[in-house]
């Protein structure tokens, strides 16, 4: 079972490869936890790559620092998504006009408070 | 506030979706691009004789049908040759060029590509006698320099719209120069009026526009990617000599254009063994084609040629055979730095790779790979960009892209059509491989359960078809799979049939001629020489039999004998091989009609 999560994750990590020299962008490590099916918050996203970050590599994720931590994270199934109800109480509670939308200031405004 | 982190993290994990859909897509039509151009390298391996016998039959001489026409060199000769045979009659509403060219000239060009007009052959000749003139008295290298120019633009050619890209950024001239970076063909339906358009002002403004030679400017290239299609249908009666006047007129683009000394401009890359005063000093219209190179001229001086016109800028160092694409190499910051430093140059502009922003930067800033063809794989599917140099040579951006429904559709949307053009491509070459992959599977299928696991499945898929795919990504859209987990490997082929059903071909030998489709035509074309569409039926059999030889595939003799019988249907000895190939067409049983 390991050794299929592992080739998952590295299949998803080698799409994001661009030069196939297995590093990625440290911007698209979200992305890549994202496509593997866990729903991080951003905090989530960065305390994860505390885990990874590297000093030497600026800017650049290895796939082996990525693969153990990221293997544990599907292991231990984290992140799991949330369900649609939860997700509707959610538009519902910052929906204040009840008009059906929220629109993007809302939402940016409602994120940079506090 | 929960709330609020509750809807970012679901759509930032759409957003992620969207964008991974997005990146495989793109990602399967580059490794099948490449891959078509690897296994272009199968002509290659023809033994020499054939290849020798295909490629090179026609020389100059046939160009005026009198048996006595003299080996025509002389230009000016050239100009009054096609007028005095070629007869432009006055029902043509074209463009009438006079030759020198003008202002007029070119806009009368433009007007009339923009009203899907045809320019007619005589002046299409004439025009390229003269451009080989002019490109003749050319250095392999040409040097500019910023002092008079506000700007230089720099665009990798393969433009969508020429005529409006004129009009946008200003016709060339002494403050507005140009250098076109070479792929000017080969590139969607309207290639041969782009060369007209770029051939005209390069005639009109020989100062103010540069062109360079780019890995596309090669005839065997354009067997294979489309021009020759497109200029045999364009031009009934002259394309083969208009095709062979190009062949050499390509031969005889300039290889690079450098600016103040300091910024290099060339199509594909550089290697270790560049050397910049060796490739001015070489006769560069001795390279026709890449395959010509490899087999005929044979000699490593030539490869040099190769290597700027293929090669490809990779992170890590060091100066390696680029495998990808079969020629050229893949090199890295250290060759640039040491090139830089040898020559003191300060960046390195090239183009030959997608890019779906229209541009990237590598190697510390110095060097930038430009591509102008935006939708290149499929509508909305990338923007181009070009440079724009200023005297400082700091090069600013200019990124787009033409679309008439881009703009109507959503990101989803968008991604949504790439990504179904993309697995069309892919499902194509899946059912092009049937029996190697069947095979493949039944190794791995120990019980005989037509079931194996997702991770055999995908193991399967690499070794057979080796695009270095994401295929667990892609399984869900290509293959089915049971409550257990375990894929049904043949589902992979439901949905996918050919053209149209032949009896008399194996399923094998028609899986062969489905995969190499593109080279047979090519191969093909090569032979029917008058161009009817037709060979006999002795030459047809003796190709596919050296075809198949070389490639080792074993096919038996008598079922491409008894296939070939079958398709000539008046009987007469002759097949139509343009319907033949026809037939090897990959059709997608549930593909709804296009609106």
């Amino acid at each position: 079972l390991v050794a299929e999560i592992e080739k998952k994750i590295t299949e998803a990590f080698e799409v994001f490869d661009r030069e196939s020299n297995k590093t990625v962008d440290v911007r698209e490590i979200g992305c890549i936890v994202r496509s593997l099916g866990c729903f991080p918050n951003e905090a989530e996203v960065q305390e994860l790559l505390a885990q990874i970050e590297v000093e030497e590599q600026e800017g650049f994720i290895h796939l082996k620092n990525f693969l153990p931590v990221m293997t544990k994270v599907l292991l231990d199934k984290r992140f799991r998504p949330i369900p649609e109800d939860v997700i509707l109480h959610a538009f519902e509670a910052l929906d204040e006009n009840k008009c059906g939308y929220i629109t993007k200031e809302d939402l940016v405004k409602h994120l940079t408070e506090k | 506030i929960r709330a609020a982190i509750l809807i970012q993290k679901w759509y930032r994990f759409t957003m992620a979706r969207l964008e991974m859909r997005r990146r495989y897509s793109l990602s399967i039509f580059q490794s099948i691009e490449y891959a078509d151009e690897q296994d272009q390298l199968q002509v290659c391996n023809l033994p020499f004789f054939l290849y020798k016998h295909l490629c090179y039959p026609q020389d100059f001489s046939q160009i005026f049908t009198s048996p006595s026409a003299p080996q025509v060199v002389d230009e000016d000769l050239c100009l009054k040759e096609f007028e005095k045979k070629i007869d432009v009659p006055d029902s043509y509403y074209g463009p009438r060029l006079s030759f020198p060219l003008t202002v007029e000239d070119a806009n009368a060009l433009l007007h009339a590509f923009r009203n899907e007009q045809l320019l007619h052959a005589r002046y299409v000749l004439q025009l390229l006698s003269e451009t080989r003139r002019v490109l003749k008295e050319m250095p392999n290298i040409t040097h500019l320099s910023t002092s008079y120019s506000k700007e230089i633009t720099v665009c990798a050619a393969s433009l969508n719209a020429p005529f409006f890209f004129f009009l946008q950024n200003g016709l060339p001239s002494e403050q507005n120069r140009y250098v076109f970076n070479g792929d000017f063909v080969d590139r969607g339906k309207n290639s041969m009026e782009i060369l007209i358009i770029l051939f005209a002002f390069l005639l009109i403004y020989p100062n103010d526009l540069h062109l360079n030679r780019g890995n596309h400017e090669d005839y065997i290239m354009n067997l294979r990617y489309g021009f020759t299609k497109e200029v045999s249908k364009k031009y009934k009666d002259h394309w083969k000599q208009i095709l062979c006047l190009l062949r050499d007129v390509f031969s005889w683009l300039p290889l690079a254009t450098i600016i103040d000394s300091k910024v290099l401009i060339l199509h594909g890359g550089i290697s270790d063994t560049t050397d910049l005063d060796f490739l001015n000093a070489l006769e560069r219209n001795k390279v026709r084609d890449h395959i010509h190179v490899r087999i005929i001229l044979f000699s490593f001086k030539n490869f040099a040629i190769l290597d700027i016109l293929w090669s490809d800028p990779r992170s890590q160092n060091g100066c390696t055979p680029n495998k990808c694409r079969g020629g050229g190499c893949y090199f890295g910051p250290d060759v640039t730095a040491k090139l830089f430093e040898r020559y003191n140059l300060k960046m390195l502009i090239r183009s030959h790779e997608f890019k779906p922003e229209g541009y990237e930067i590598s190697h510390d800033g110095k060097v930038i790979t430009i591509f102008s063809a935006s939708n290149y794989y499929e509508e909305g599917s990338n923007r181009g960009a070009y440079i724009k140099l200023n005297p400082e040579l700091i090069p600013r951006f200019v990124q787009y892209q033409v679309s008439k429904f881009t703009r109507r559709q959503n990101l989803r949307e968008r991604v949504g059509t790439i990504e179904s053009s993309a697995l069309k491509s892919l499902r194509e070459k899946i059912y092009a491989h049937k029996s190697e992959l069947t095979s493949a599977f039944a190794q791995y299928d120990v019980n005989g359960t037509g079931r194996i696991s997702v991770n055999d499945w995908a193991a399967a898929m690499e070794s057979v078809l080796q695009l270095d795919l994401p295929w667990r990504m892609l399984r869900s859209q290509l293959a089915q799979m049971n409550p257990d987990g375990e894929v049904d490997f043949m589902s992979c082929f439901y949905d996918l049939k050919m053209g149209q059903p032949i009896k008399e071909a194996q399923p094998a030998l028609a899986e062969t001629l489905c995969r190499y489709r593109k080279d047979l035509e090519i191969i093909f074309n090569i032979i029917d020489k008058d161009h009817s569409g037709l060979i006999s039926l002795e030459e047809f059999s003796q190709t596919w039999r050296l075809f198949t030889s070389h490639l080792g595939i074993d096919v038996q003799d008598d079922s491409i004998d008894k296939l070939v019988l079958s398709i000539d249907y008046n009987k007469d000895g002759h097949i139509d091989f343009n319907e033949f190939l026809e037939a090897f067409h990959v059709v997608h049983r549930l593909e709804k009609k296009t609106t």
